[in-house]
């Protein structure tokens, strides 16, 4: 079991410093308008294509499951009726869950 | 900014722009906390799907708590367990976990104007620094309130993860499907939640926002799985084109 705790060690180490490096870039370079625009909409970017492959992707493979869609749909509407955030988050997973529970997705 | 004595602070606003007026009154508890506390309990609790699939992979109890504690990133460490679960090498899969936490880097190089962390601070920050942390940070009014926010999540987050990753780890096999409680749908429910307020800004946001889904979801089925996302990214390299006019000195 060496091998895996080597592996272990190296994926914690190299993750840990990627999260490094981008605290510390020098401040200057943030200073440049563009760059800090950009650096303002890669979360956006980012975000919402988590969002798009958690909603519809399995690994490599597009899917379709309806209920977590439903779920989703439940978490736009409770956005959109400006609920709390508890409440978005509860719609949704409530949402997912009552539709399994009845069978489907 | 000054604080506005009557109502809530703007949510739409830009949360790089303020300058840390951020004041908590008597009575509710500080949004950022509240929210942050919130979002890591839910999230966190995703730590039994992770234990439960490492150990079925083949790592140890505590070579999964390792990666909770260590690495702390959730799709990196899915990443590698699933490699080593696929039958693939270890070299495969320590790579693979990185090139997936490349985008902690975009996320710190954003966060870093936000928390002004120095020393032993920024240390531990970096430790912090996930989807999770970083969507609730930029959902804030102004500086002050997004420090505090990355920094409630964090905490709560890293609690919640790691107590779920042993829980998980020791009860694999035991536990029911976490699909059945919808936990699949938490993670995608809150960034949707959380990058809401950005939505609102303008237009350049929604186009980001609309073209980094696109991407990901035409790449998905193209690159290994965590690749399409950081692909994504070059939709904030358009939107930041495209809004030349504005942003130029």
């Amino acid at each position: 079991m060496t091998g895996a705790w080597i592996a272990v060690l190296v994926t914690a180490a190299g993750c840990y410093a990627l999260k490094l490096a981008g605290l510390t870039v020098p401040e200057r370079l943030l200073r440049n308008a563009r760059l800090r625009r950009f650096a303002e909409l890669v979360p956006v970017a980012l975000l919402a294509a988590l969002v798009a492959v958690q909603a519809g992707a399995k690994g490599s493979s597009l899917v379709f499951d309806p209920a977590r869609l439903a779920g989703l749909a439940a978490a736009v509407i409770a956005l959109m009726l400006r609920a709390p955030f508890l409440v978005v988050i509860l719609a949704a997973a409530g949402t997912a869950a009552g539709l399994r529970l009845a069978g489907i997705g | 900014m000054p604080a506005s004595p009557g109502g809530r602070p703007p949510r739409a606003g830009t949360a790089a722009g303020g300058s840390g007026g951020s004041s908590s009154r008597a009575g509710a508890a500080p949004k950022p906390v509240r929210d942050g506390v919130l979002l890591g309990l839910a999230v966190g609790v995703s730590g039994l799907a992770f234990g439960a699939a490492a150990v079925s992979a083949g790592l140890t109890v505590w070579q999964t708590c390792a990666l909770s504690l260590l690495a702390y990133t959730g799709a990196s460490q899915f990443a590698l367990a699933g490699t080593i679960a696929a039958g693939g090498s270890l070299v495969a899969g320590a790579a693979g976990a990185i090139l997936l936490g490349s985008r902690n880097s975009l996320y710190s190089l954003r966060l870093s104007g936000l928390l002004q962390v120095r020393g032993a601070a920024r240390l531990l920050a970096a430790v912090g620094v996930t989807d999770e942390s970083t969507a609730l940070a930029l959902a804030q009014p102004d500086n002050a309130a997004a420090r505090t926010g990355f920094f409630a999540t964090f905490a709560s987050l890293y609690l919640t993860w790691n107590a779920a990753t042993l829980a998980g780890a020791i009860g694999a096999g035991k536990i029911g499907s976490p699909q059945s409680f919808g936990l699949d749908v938490i993670g995608p429910a809150a960034f949707l939640a959380l990058i809401w307020p950005r939505l609102a800004a303008g237009w350049t946001e929604r186009g980001v926002a609309a073209g980094g889904a696109a991407i990901a979801i035409a790449a998905t089925p193209l690159l290994p799985p965590g690749a399409p996302i950081i692909l994504a990214g070059s939709a904030a390299l358009a939107g930041t084109l495209a809004s030349r006019p504005v942003s130029a000195p």
